[in-house]
């Protein structure tokens, strides 16, 4: 079987007074219908890596690629119009703040009820047990009154639920996740992780997460990719990650402190032992 | 004699009350952590004592001196704050120099040029970043900056409100070793908020963990190192924060 997804030799690059930057320098992957994880700090392109795929940039900022299939359709040539029929319907973005990306001024219910309008021709009385299906599917416990609340009526775990609700609503093949919990606290994060997790497996979808955090990432993914300026500059099987060779892997977990913790102090990244002298 | 002294404080934003009878001691030199998750009041507890939720009922003391509901000059002398958000607390158009000259002007301290510089000495910021603009910095630049303008009048004490949370792994190594550091060198007393059990557990010798307001349990970072904690939601974050480890 074909995969899922395919890119080969993706750059993006913005203009700045001193000629063009690459913020993404040649990345290339594939993903079948498994967890793929993209790890690295900021700056590091990985949610430019995202936002590429989904072909969410504009202009200044361009974008090549030698290959970006997608279901084997290649993406680079999509129109507009076309990946307007992609997005949302075959490929979806949970974005990170719950705050920032739902509609303020409409209810959580009709939110979610847009995704579906866009993309399915169902009766109104479907959408309706749709949305309330999807509500359950993220836990939320009371998915009629909830649906009828406006996002700054529900919390930022709940306002995550939503947004993840709204985003597999119209059954994507695959699904990107860019920090879908960093705004979110320990205790929400596990849970919100869980029901993208649930969701993903069973449903069989491909799922993006992209995310600063490694310990995260291992858990819930299968393969990452961990990314330094814009470079992938290690893979590996989650399960692997301890023996990760990349010094800038290596420094990455030396850094996180752990409890019962012993260090008196915590190592810092060397950037100078793979990165050129600027 | 404590460092800080609190007992049955509650603290109302208007008519809710947010914090429900807190009480705990903080010694000269310890290291003290509030942990819990969004909404517990760990962080009103912190503005409470900075005077930034001034509608309090209890008493504050800080080394045995009542803390006033108003503006305490000598109180801010003593204690100074670190907020969270380093893209946040700093003003957008003043350099850093204005920054940190600012509460030297206020408290009508000075020898305002050597102050500073031994300032960015001690945070590890190159003098050149002195006339710079916020923006021209990056987050863990300007969390230096942040944690520079609080020692500006050798303060005792260091309200310090989830001063990692907004920054990667690899500098947020950098802003705990700096902390570190600061604290064995100026003999400074941390009362740290986050909800991060293993930055309690490099950074501290004794937390509190809150929920709905109220401290369900103190413990000691042996005791969370030996995951001796005894209340059902203390060990709820135990297991939440590492479960990767498992």
């Amino acid at each position: 079987m074909a995969p899922l997804l395919e890119v080969e030799n993706l750059r993006v690059s913005f203009p700045t007074p001193r000629g063009r930057v690459e913020v993404v320098r040649g990345v290339s992957l594939a993903l079948g219908r498994e967890r793929l994880g993209i790890v690295g700090e900021s700056g590091s392109g990985k949610s430019m890596t995202g936002r590429a795929i989904l072909r969410l940039i504009r202009a200044p900022g361009r974008v090549t690629a030698e290959r970006l299939d997608f279901e084997g359709r290649s993406l680079l040539e999509a129109s507009e119009r076309e990946m307007r029929g992609i997005r949302g319907a075959r490929m979806s973005m949970v974005m990170q703040d719950p705050k920032y990306s739902l509609n303020p001024v409409m209810t959580v219910g009709a939110q979610i009820a847009e995704a579906l309008i866009m993309h399915s021709h169902l009766s109104r009385q479907e959408i309706r047990q749709r949305v309330q299906a999807m509500l359950e599917a993220v836990r939320i416990d009371d998915p009629e009154r909830v649906a009828g609340l406006y996002p700054h009526e529900v919390s930022g775990g709940m306002g995550q639920r939503v947004m993840i609700a709204m985003m597999l609503a119209p059954e994507p093949a695959l699904l990107i996740a860019d920090e879908p919990t960093s705004a979110l606290d320990v205790s929400v994060q596990a849970q919100v992780l869980d029901i993208i997790d649930g969701l993903v497996r069973n449903k069989g979808m491909g799922l993006i997460l992209i995310s600063h955090d490694l310990n995260l990432v291992s858990a819930y993914c299968d393969r990452i990719l961990v990314m330094n300026r814009g470079e992938v500059v290690e893979e590996c099987a989650s399960g692997r990650l301890q023996e990760a060779t990349h010094p800038y892997t290596r420094g990455l977990l030396a850094a996180i402190p752990r409890i019962g913790e012993t260090r008196e102090e915590l190592p810092v990244l060397d950037r100078s032992a793979w990165e050129p002298a600027a | 004699m404590s460092a800080i002294s609190i007992s049955d404080l509650c603290v109302s934003y208007g008519d809710t009350q947010v914090t429900t009878d807190i009480g705990f001691e903080i010694a000269e030199g310890e290291s003290f952590a509030l942990v819990g998750e969004s909404g517990s009041g760990k962080s009103t507890v912190l503005k409470a004592i900075a005077g930034l939720a001034p509608q309090w009922t209890g008493t504050i003391s800080v080394f045995g001196q009542l803390r006033t509901h108003g503006i305490d000059r000598p109180f801010a002398r003593q204690c100074q704050m670190v907020f969270q958000d380093p893209y946040g607390s700093l003003h957008p158009r003043k350099t850093i120099d204005a920054t940190l000259s600012e509460p030297l002007a206020i408290h009508r301290v000075g020898d305002q040029d050597r102050r500073i510089e031994a300032a960015l000495d001690a945070v590890g910021l190159d003098r050149r970043f002195r006339f710079r603009f916020p923006h021209q910095l990056s987050g863990g630049q300007r969390q230096r900056v942040a944690i520079a303008r609080a020692l500006m009048l050798e303060p005792r004490i260091l309200l310090l409100d989830e001063p990692t949370s907004a920054l990667d792994v690899s500098v947020q190594a950098e802003i705990l070793n700096l902390l570190k550091r600061l604290r064995r060198e100026q003999g400074l007393t941390y009362l740290l908020v986050t909800h991060n059990l293993p930055v309690v557990s490099f950074l501290c010798d004794r937390l509190a963990v809150m929920r709905q307001g109220r401290v369900v349990e103190t413990a000691t970072a042996d005791q969370l190192k030996d995951a001796e904690l005894k209340s059902a939601y203390a060990r709820e974050l135990l297991d939440l924060s590492s479960p990767h480890a498992a």
